[in-house]
C-alpha cells in the first residue's frame, strides 16, 4: 500500500467511525422519548442496551486502529481513566436514604474509581508532555 | 429532567470517543486528554445535580470519596518513574475491576436506588448483567494484582504451572455459570457472594501460569476486561454512558492484545493457557548446537565503527530501560548526528513490557518521536545500514524466527538486524534472552558483542566518540 491509499482508507475510516456515532447519537434520543413514554419493560432496555453496545464496539474499533503504535501507552492509561467513569454508579450508590452496607460499597467505589481517574489522566498528561515537538539539537 | 442527563452523558460518551480519536497523532494528543477530562468531569457533575439521587450525606460522602480517592491518585501518578509504567497501568486496572465489583454488590443489596426493583425481587435480566460484571470485575482485580507482582518483581516472572491447572480452571468456569443461574433463580445472597468468590480465585488462576514475557498481552487484555466490566454494570444500571465508554476501553485492549499477539506469532489462546517461557528453555538449548566464536570489542571499538558509519540503527530493548540507559543513549545518538552519522530507533512491537513502553522510555529522555520508527517502516532499511546497534534486546532480532521452525519464537516478526554491515550487541552476558532462546546472532562474524551493564558501556562509548 501506497501513503495515499492508506490515508485514503484512513478517512473512509473516519468517516464511517463519524456515521455509526451519529447513529449511536440518534438512537440515544429514540429511547430517551421511548423511555419518556413510560415504556419501561422487562427486555426493553436491555435490546436498546445491546444496540448502543454494539455500536460503541465499532466506533471503539475504528477509532482506535487509528491511534498510532508510538502512543500506546498513553492508550492504555486515557483508556484506564475513561472506564473510572463506573464512578457514576459508585456515587448514586453512596446515596440511599439510610446508611446501610451499599453506602459503604459505594463510598469504597467512589474512592477507588477517583484514584484512577485522577491517577490515569495525570499520568498520561505526563506521557503525552514528553512527545511534545522540541528543539532539535544540532543536526548537521 | 431525566432527558437532560441522558443527554448530558451522551456528550460525555463523545468526549471519551475524541480523548482516544486525538491519540493518532503525538500534535492532537494532549488535547485529546483534555477531553477525556471534561467527559469525566461532565459525568460526574450532571450525576450530582440529578434530582432525587442524592441527598446532604450522600454529598458529603462523594466529596470525601473523590478527595481521598484524587489525593492519592494524584501524588502516585506524578512520583511514578515510567519505567515502572506497566505496574501502574496493572495496579489502576485492579481498581476499576474492584469498583465494579463493589457497585455491583451495592446494586444487589439496594436495587431501589438504580429502580431495578426491590431487595430479593431483582429481575432474572438484571440479576445476569449484574452477575457478568461482578465476575469480570472480580476476575480483573485478581488477575491484575498477580500482573502487577510479576511487573513489579514480587512474584517470580516464570510460569507458575501445576497439574490438573486447566481442568481445574474450566472447572471453575462451569461452577460460575452454575452460580449465575442459580442465582437468577433464587435472587440469593450466597449465590451473589459465592460468584464473587469464584470469580476471584478464577482471576489469580488465570494469570499466574502466564510468564513475564508475555505480561504485555496480559496489561492489554485486562485493560479490555476492566472495560467489559464497566459495560456489564452499565447495563445492570441501565446507563448508556457506562456501556458506550465500557465498549470502548473493551475493543481499545482487545485490539492492544491482538497487535501484541501478532507481535510474537502466537495466538490469544496460546497466551492465555500460559507457561510459555519455562518449558521454552529446553527447546533453546537443544537449537543452539552449531556455535562459532564469539567476538567482542570495546567501546573504543564501538565508537570507530559508529563514527565512521553513514547511518546507524538503533534497536533497545526492556533491557536498556532496566539499566536506564536511554539518557545516555540520547547523548550517544547527539555526538553521532553531531558528526553527521544518521540515527534512528527501531521499536519491535513488543519491546518493553506494555504497548508503547519504548516509545515512551524514549520520549522522556528527549528523543525527537520523528527518529523512532515502528517494525514495518524501518525493516527494509537494515540492508542499507552500516551499524545497526542492539541495546537490551535480543528474543526480536533472533533470526532463528525466520529460520528454525523448531524454536519457539519461530514465525515471530523481527527486525532484521543481520542485514547491516555491523551488529553491536551491547549484554550483560550470554545468557539467552526472555523467551528461553539462544541467539545466533551472536556467533555471526559481522556481530561485535560489548559485554557490559548497558548504561555503563553506553557512557564509555559517548566518552570515546568525544576524545
Amino acid at each position: 500500500m501506497n501513503p495515499e491509499s492508506i490515508s485514503q482508507s484512513a478517512a473512509d475510516l473516519a468517516t464511517t467511525a463519524r456515521t455509526l456515532a451519529d447513529q449511536a447519537a440518534a438512537l440515544a434520543n429514540q429511547t430517551t422519548q421511548l423511555a419518556a413514554a413510560g415504556a419501561h419493560e422487562g427486555p426493553g432496555f436491555f435490546v436498546f442496551g445491546l444496540t448502543v453496545f454494539m455500536l460503541a464496539c465499532f466506533v471503539g474499533y475504528y477509532v482506535v486502529w487509528r491511534v498510532t503504535p508510538a502512543l500506546h501507552s498513553p492508550l492504555m492509561a486515557v483508556t484506564n481513566a475513561v472506564s473510572s467513569v463506573i464512578i457514576v454508579g459508585a456515587m448514586i450508590a453512596a446515596s440511599p436514604e439510610t446508611f446501610n452496607f451499599s453506602t459503604v460499597m459505594g463510598f469504597l467505589a467512589v474512592i477507588l474509581a477517583s484514584v484512577n481517574i485522577f491517577g490515569g489522566f495525570i499520568v498520561t498528561q505526563r506521557m503525552l508532555a514528553m512527545f511534545k515537538k522540541k528543539p532539535q539539537p544540532a543536526k548537521s | 429532567m431525566a432527558t437532560f442527563a441522558t443527554l448530558a452523558y451522551l456528550v460525555a460518551a463523545v468526549c471519551f470517543i475524541l480523548a482516544i480519536k486525538g491519540l493518532a497523532s503525538p500534535e492532537t494528543a494532549r488535547q485529546g486528554n483534555f477531553f477525556g477530562m471534561a467527559g469525566m468531569a461532565i459525568a460526574i457533575v450532571t450525576t450530582l445535580i440529578l434530582p432525587g439521587a442524592l441527598s446532604g450525606l450522600s454529598y458529603v460522602l462523594i466529596f470525601a470519596g473523590i478527595v481521598i480517592g484524587g489525593a492519592i491518585g494524584t501524588i502516585v501518578a506524578q512520583r511514578i518513574q515510567m519505567t515502572a509504567l506497566p505496574q501502574l497501568v496493572a495496579a489502576f486496572h485492579s481498581l476499576v475491576g474492584l469498583a465494579a465489583v463493589f457497585v455491583a454488590l451495592a446494586a444487589f443489596y439496594t436495587p431501589e436506588a438504580y429502580g431495578i426493583g426491590r431487595f430479593g425481587e431483582i429481575r432474572a435480566g438484571s440479576l445476569v448483567e449484574m452477575a457478568l460484571g461482578t465476575a469480570i470485575g472480580a476476575i480483573t482485580f485478581t488477575g491484575s494484582v498477580v500482573a502487577f507482582a510479576k511487573l513489579q518483581g514480587l512474584v517470580s516472572g516464570k510460569p507458575l504451572v501445576f497439574p490438573m491447572q486447566h481442568p481445574l480452571n474450566a472447572a471453575l468456569g462451569v461452577l460460575l455459570l452454575v452460580l449465575i443461574i442459580w442465582l437468577c433463580l433464587s435472587n440469593a445472597p450466597a449465590a451473589m457472594w459465592l460468584i464473587v468468590l469464584v470469580s476471584l480465585a478464577l482471576g489469580l488462576l488465570l494469570i499466574l501460569p502466564i510468564g513475564g514475557a508475555d505480561m504485555p498481552v496480559v496489561v492489554s487484555m485486562l485493560n479490555s476486561y476492566s472495560g467489559w466490566a464497566a459495560a456489564g454494570i452499565g447495563f445492570t444500571l441501565e446507563n448508556n454512558l457506562l456501556i458506550i465508554t465500557g465498549a470502548l476501553v473493551g475493543s481499545s485492549g482487545a485490539i492492544l492484545s491482538y497487535i501484541m499477539c501478532k507481535g510474537m506469532n502466537r495466538s490469544i489462546f496460546n497466551v492465555i493457557l500460559g507457561g510459555f517461557g519455562g518449558e521454552a528453555t529446553t527447546a533453546g538449548a537443544a537449537g543452539g548446537g552449531e556455535r562459532g566464536a564469539v567476538k567482542s570489542g570495546s567501546a573504543e571499538d564501538a565508537a570507530y565503527i559508529m563514527k565512521n558509519a553513514q547511518s546507524v540503527i538503533i534497536v533497545p530493548g526492556y533491557g536498556m530501560a532496566v539499566a536506564q540507559a536511554q539518557h545516555a543513549l540520547r547523548e550517544m545518538a547527539d555526538v553521532l548526528k553531531h558528526e553527521g552519522v544518521q540515527v534512528r530507533y527501531a521499536i519491535h512491537p513488543v519491546a518493553g513490557r506494555m504497548p508503547g513502553h519504548m516509545n515512551v522510555l524514549l520520549a522522556e529522555a528527549n528523543v525527537p518521536y520523528d527518529d523512532v520508527l515502528e517494525l514495518e517502516e524501518i525493516n527494509r532499511d537494515f540492508g542499507q545500514t552500516d551499524v545497526a546497534f542492539v541495546i537490551g534486546a535480543n528474543d526480536v532480532t533472533n533470526p532463528a524466527a525466520k529460520t528454525d521452525p523448531a524454536s519457539p519464537i519461530y514465525g515471530m516478526p523481527i527486525l532484521d538486524v543481520e542485514k547491516a554491515r555491523t551488529v553491536l550487541f551491547i549484554k550483560r552476558s550470554m545468557a539467552s534472552g526472555y523467551a528461553g532462546v539462544e541467539n545466533e546472532l551472536f556467533f555471526r562474524p559481522n556481530t561485535m558483542m560489548l559485554f557490559g551493564d548497558a548504561k555503563k558501556m553506553t557512557e564509555e562509548i559517548v566518552k570515546a566518540l568525544e576524545s
